[in-house]
């Protein structure tokens, strides 16, 4: 017998992303993790700008589209505020990691009680594709023509780690919308990152691997495979942190 | 049907394709409003899944549920 599946009504609008993104399944996965927790009237996006901008478009919430950069800033004061809500921030890597990085980090040293879901796509999407700090070694951007060389440039920043080590964060996992078996796992990823903000644990983050195909200059298939092959071993998905570790 | 479709949204991306574990997605003849080929689906074969659900990013599908 089949289970029904519907897209949930907050984000049931078509949104402008380009074929074979990976954002319109994260944005489906948080809606349906909303939903299934009864939070998808009570929830605030803090959202960045970039391809995450796009967002906006298709929710049916309330939403801020925060300076770049800034998201995690500015939900620390929607939570603040209204302590009653759920509060996420919806940012892409070169939002989150490279512009916003103080604030980012700023947020988890602190344990702010928000919920911080990053799409790491290794590039600048949304501007043409240049390299951003999460841009893999030898990877050709529009803005390293070569391949990245990370003896100059540095090496690829895994922020979930940093924060899961450094930080008394509640909550920190990376997942994958590469196959459906990784797309059911990140739901479980994205759908305890919430629980633990529910239940005032604190900071917790989802970063998921996302393919660009537009960018990377694949097919949708084929990036899905570069993910697989290529980003995963880098950034390895799973849970960085369990609830209940924090000190 | 075991699948519902909104051909105006579907991207052509393939994803669902190439995850259907039947193999019984294939795209149309025409084109839809932004020039796409929309999916379309062999209800014969279909086991209802959700795979394609799962792994489309545009909303593309409602997997209906029951015993049909």
């Amino acid at each position: 017998m089949a289970v029904e599946r519907k897209v949930p009504a907050i984000i049931d609008k078509p949104m402008n992303f380009c074929p074979g993104c990976g954002h319109g399944i994260i944005i489906r996965l948080i809606g349906e993790c909303l939903t299934e927790l009864g939070q998808d009237q009570n929830v605030i996006y803090a959202i960045g700008v970039g391809c995450s901008s796009n967002l906006g478009g298709g929710l049916e919430a309330d939403r801020l589209h925060c300076c770049h950069g800034r998201a995690a800033a500015v939900a620390t004061g929607m939570k603040r505020v209204n302590k009653e809500n759920i509060v996420l921030t919806y940012q892409g890597d070169g939002d989150a990691y490279c512009i916003g990085i103080a604030e980012s980090l700023n947020a988890a040293y602190r344990n702010e009680n928000i919920t911080v879901i990053t799409i790491n796509n290794t590039n600048f999407g949304m501007t043409g594709g240049q390299m951003s700090v999460t841009t893999m070694e030898g990877q050709k951007t529009s803005t390293s023509k070569l391949g990245r060389n990370c003896d100059v440039t540095g090496f690829p920043m895994k922020f979930p780690e940093m924060v899961a080590s450094q930080f008394n964060v509640a909550y920190a996992a990376r997942g994958s919308v590469d196959k459906p078996q990784n797309i059911i796992k990140l739901k479980a990823y994205i759908k305890n990152a919430i629980e633990a903000q529910m239940n005032g644990e604190g900071y917790s983050i989802v970063e998921v691997l996302s393919p660009c195909p537009i960018n990377w200059g694949m097919t949708p298939s084929q990036s899905m495979e570069h993910i697989r092959d290529v980003v995963m071993p880098y950034f390895p998905i799973g849970v960085l942190k369990e609830r209940g570790e924090k000190a | 049907m075991k699948v519902q479709i909104d051909k105006e949204r579907c991207k052509e991306c393939g994803l669902c394709v190439a995850n259907c574990p039947k193999q019984v997605i294939s795209y149309e003849e025409y084109v839809n409003h932004a020039s796409y080929h929309p999916v379309k689906i062999d209800d014969e074969n279909c086991i209802g899944c959700g795979f394609c659900y799962i792994t489309c990013p545009d909303g593309v599908y409602h997997v209906l549920g029951g015993d049909k």
